[in-house]
């Protein structure tokens, strides 16, 4: 992709209508290519310069019967001449390539809104595996919509058919026609897609060509037919200046933790086993071995985190990084990380659980299970993420404290947040904080020995010496250790005195993080707190509202725990306390315990993110009340 | 700078070592830290870790870096150190339980990557932190706390594991022996890859004598198979009892009953596996014949090289990383 920018005469459209935002939705066949369709309409939005934000959706098998409702794959995106935060409520467009894409995405679709359909899609066998018993492009189905029929397979055929391809290839590029039938409609660049195509199929040039064919055919199909004479506009957004990219969760969680271990100076160790939807942060970790990341593929869950205790103990920035499910695998050797008290990142990508639950599915549901998931007393530090460019921030945050505290930590971030993508203003790297670390390297104690666990006087922090240092020589382990020499104890005293300290060094985070902060209208009597990637709809609902006069507070939380000093004082200035969540409530049951708050939830557990209206509406409910 | 002069009370700590007295454990103890003595590795340069169970206390008593980790996880965690690390000397304590029940995944991979460690399994055959139930080396039909009426799982042969699971360097020796351990140790240390020493360890308290075959008089003599690189396998009290191939497989023969050139001569070097794993099935408890020594001994790149070459290599393809640069590298675009 060029950051050049778009050379579309969009003015010169005189039925074009201009619009502030628009939300499409592509759906089809698990094998049909919507995602890859998503990402290059994403990539040409924003290089056109719109504000954007997507959502893909895929079943979690990776090819799951042809035709069926389980096999439907969909991505969508709100393009925005304003300033967005999710991927949209619900769709102004739909894009159906089958039946059963149709049917399990109408029920979503705006009243009046777009449907663009592959007609060729909808004959007998297919309607019946979708549970058409009657063709719906013939009944009342669509009634109240913007139909728009596209004999796209014999299009794409002729489009192709001197390109070189052949057999079952010939109809791989119906995504590329649909592609360019979009562009068309909304007035997108197809340059960067067609470079991007020339770049991506280099080496099979007749697959490029024939898919720049379909794309262009699609396009052509758009201004060449009465039905969809009528293009759409949204103009650029005015976004703060800056270089920018478009980034999704994973891509920025791995680039987070490139930075974090260059601006520690210390080698980055990624130990993982390869699970959904995590997997992404291990492929884009190990293309670059040039920065010295060393990736190590476990045979397990547990040799994954064992193996970052392992590069821990040695002195590099060592991650491990999961689901719920491998998380849980991992439970007891994050325990013995906290009892050696080594540094190291737990990544956990959440998913809908509980067990293998909805694999490719958003949830927010292992926060109880971060703070409180495992055996003894065992405190850590968590974190989450709250978009998908807040990864690459949080990241770099989760290794600070880390590093500092000597401690493993807890990043959480989800299906939504990992799979999703926005634009990004990239950072001036200037600005990352410095996390260089001091190893030990000479004894602290009396006699010219090495006391592993004296401590550092402001963060309780014990001193890191890494194997190779001389006269440093010390054995961690998990048994409990006397509080100076960490010699093996199991004196009560003691054991009190660790535990306590433990926690304390925990605690004591809370005075070197950034206090929370109310966005919004301080006189508000409600306030909207959130974790994680609940903030693109909590945020939305909040500016709609505000829009509507209503006045609203919110604030997000990135830290989990501790929490920053200050929130207990910002809930009491709040009437009431409205805590979405994807989960049963469980940051509200926090809350209300640790602060004796009357905060009230708003839950959803449905393997989809909230809808900015949802939340409106139980704002609106507390208002009134 | 050069490697100091150590004596074995230099690789000893101020922790009281706590194992049952007459336990076989103090016996391998006294071999390590003497043959750390003599390594010509900086003390500071090797690292113990272990799991749990009697003998993953070991790291306490060891005068280098340490840890004593969790039960079974031991190759795993050597195997992060080692790979992001791999200038130091690794080592893995581990015992029957640990390293064949609930660690038998992270042992076997640990293995077949040929990670640059060495695995020290302290194999008694029992469960003694625990008080004494059978473990996965226990022969059938032994009573025990939680076996009253006699075991009924199959033992596993450590051996025949690692040889199965694509180990480069597999050797077997005896607590009590220490030239013989020490011997071991010395190769295991000097091969490049993962090693694994099976040293069988009696637990005087709730398996005692479970090596009797191999180490009491009268009947070590006839029992011990002592392989050496390049010589015939003879053994016996008088050198009465040969090993030969037969249709592919070892058997033990007396060696008057064969002619000399029929006799089978170790090569642990050999690089398929096959007979070195027919000589692990010669015994599968120890309680007759049994081969002690190396029994494999092959080349094969280290988990640890290969990945520092990718590292090498990527940074003489693509330079050294460049954060702007990455950040930039799904296309950009500017707002002014």
């Amino acid at each position: 992709m060029s950051d050049e920018t778009a050379t579309l005469d969009v003015s010169s459209d005189s039925d074009a209508t201009e619009v502030d935002r628009v939300v499409i939705r592509m759906a089809g066949d698990s094998g049909d290519g919507m995602q890859l369709a998503g990402t290059r309409f994403t990539d040409a939005s924003a290089v056109f310069g719109n504000d954007l934000a997507t959502l893909p959706s895929f079943p979690a098998e990776i090819r799951a019967p042809a035709g069926t409702l389980p096999g439907v794959s969909s991505f969508q995106i709100q393009i925005a001449h304003d300033d967005i935060l999710t991927a949209g409520d619900d769709p102004d467009c739909l894009v159906a390539m089958n039946p059963a894409a149709l049917k399990k995405h109408l029920p979503d679709l705006r009243k009046g809104g777009t449907v663009i359909l592959n007609e060729e899609a909808f004959v007998e066998r297919n309607l019946s595996k979708a549970g058409y018993e009657a063709n719906p492009l013939e009944d009342d189905t669509l009634t109240g919509f913007k139909v728009i029929k596209v004999p796209m397979e014999s299009l794409t055929k002729e489009a192709v058919k001197d390109t070189g391809v052949s057999g079952r290839d010939v109809l791989r590029s119906k995504n590329f026609f649909a592609l360019g039938l979009l562009s068309w409609l909304f007035n997108r660049p197809t340059d960067p897609t067609i470079e991007w195509v020339n770049e991506k199929f280099a080496k099979k040039s007749e697959v490029a060509a024939a898919n720049i064919a379909a794309l262009e055919a699609g396009y052509t199909f758009g201004f060449a037919t009465e039905a969809t004479k009528s293009t759409i506009i949204v103009k650029p957004a005015p976004l703060e200046a800056g270089t920018y990219t478009n980034v999704n969760g994973n891509t920025a969680l791995a680039w987070g933790l490139i930075a974090a271990a260059q601006q520690a100076s210390i080698p980055l160790f990624y130990g993982t086993y390869p699970i959904t939807p995590a997997s992404d942060i291990l492929h884009e970790l190990s293309r670059h071995k040039n920065f010295g990341v060393r990736t190590f593929q476990a045979e397990d869950e547990i040799a994954a985190v064992g193996s970052t205790i392992g590069a821990a103990f040695g002195g590099a920035l060592a991650v491990t990084g999961s689901s719920g499910p491998g998380i849980a695998l991992k439970s007891e050797a994050i325990s013995l990380a906290m009892m050696a008290e080594l540094p190291m990142i737990v990544v956990n990508v959440q998913r809908a659980g509980p067990s293998t639950g909805m694999p490719t599915k958003p949830e927010q549901t292992d926060l109880l299970f971060s703070l409180f998931g495992r055996h003894g007393e065992s405190p850590l530090p968590v974190v989450a993420a709250a978009s998908p460019s807040d990864a690459f921030d949080t990241a770099i945050e989760a290794a600070r404290i880390a590093l500092k505290y000597m401690t493993p930590v807890i990043l959480l971030s989800d299906n939504q947040v990992a799979n999703g993508t926005e634009p990004w203003r990239l950072p001036d790297l200037n600005d990352l904080p410095d996390l260089k670390v001091s190893f030990a390297n000479k004894p602290n104690g009396p006699d010219q020995k090495f006391l592993p666990y004296m401590r550092d006087i402001d963060t309780f922090a014990r001193p890191w010496a890494i194997p190779g240092t001389p006269g440093l020589e010390h054995r961690l382990g998990g048994l409990e250790k006397d509080s100076i020499s960490g010699n093996v104890s199991y004196d009560p005293n003691n054991h009190q005195l660790m535990t306590d300290t433990r926690a304390w060094k925990v605690d004591n985070i809370a005075n070197d993080i950034s206090p929370v902060e109310v966005e919004g209208d301080e006189d508000s009597r409600i306030l909207v707190i959130g974790w994680g990637s609940t903030h693109g709809p909590i945020t939305a609902a909040a500016r709609n509202l505000r829009k509507q006069g209503e006045k609203v507070a919110t604030t997000h939380l990135r830290h989990l725990h501790p929490f920053p000093a200050n929130l207990g004082e910002v809930l009491d200035r709040f009437e009431k306390v409205l805590v979405p969540e994807m989960n049963s409530g469980q940051l509200r049951y926090v809350l209300r315990a640790e602060f004796l708050s009357n905060a009230v939830g708003l839950d959803k557990i449905a393997g989809e993110p909230f809808k900015v209206s949802e939340i409106e509406e139980r704002i609106m409910e507390l208002i009134s009340e | 700078m050069t490697t100091p002069t150590y004596t074995r009370a230099d690789f000893q700590t101020d922790q009281e070592v706590r194992w049952c007295p007459g336990c076989g454990d103090y016996t391998i103890l006294a071999s390590v830290q003497g043959f750390m003595a003599d390594l010509g590795v900086k003390r500071e340069e090797i690292v113990f870790i272990s799991g749990i169970g009697c003998s993953s206390r070991f790291p306490y008593y060891m005068n280098t870096y340490g840890m004593h980790t969790i039960h079974g996880r031991a190759p795993a965690i050597a195997s992060g150190l080692s790979s992001s690390r791999p200038d130091l000397s690794v080592w893995v304590i581990t015992g029957d339980g640990d390293a064949l029940s609930i660690g038998g995944n992270h042992l076997i991979h640990a293995l077949r990557r040929n990670m640059n460690i060495k695995i020290l399994l302290f194999n008694n055959q029992i469960y003694g932190l625990t008080k004494g139930q059978y473990s996965p080396t226990s022969e059938i039909g032994k009573r025990t706390k939680s076996t009253p009426m006699g075991s009924i799982d199959y033992p596993f042969n450590p051996v025949s594991l690692a040889l199965g699971a694509e180990a480069t360097f597999v050797g077997r020796t005896l607590d009590m022996d220490r030239n013989h351990t020490q011997s071991l140790l010395k190769a295991a240390h000097e091969h490049q890859g993962s090693a694994l020493i099976e040293i069988y360890q009696n637990c005087n308290v709730f398996n005692d004598k479970a090596f009797i075959a191999l180490t009491g008089k009268g009947e070590r003599e006839h029992n011990r198979i002592n392989l050496e690189a390049g010589e015939p396998i003879i053994f016996g009290a008088d050198d009465e009892k040969a090993v030969v191939l037969r249709d592919g497989q070892c058997h033990i023969v007396d060696r008057a009953a064969v002619d000399a050139s029929e006799i089978l001569v170790h090569d642990p070097e050999r690089q398929d596996p096959t007979i070195a794993f027919s000589l692990s099935r010669l015994s599968h408890n120890p309680d007759g014949p049994t081969p002690l020594g190396i029994i494999r001994k092959v080349q094969r790149p280290t988990y640890e090289s290969v990945m520092s070459a990718q590292l090498v290599e990527a940074q003489s393809d693509r330079g050294p990383g460049d954060l702007s640069a990455l950040l930039a590298s799904h296309g950009t675009w500017t707002v002014d």
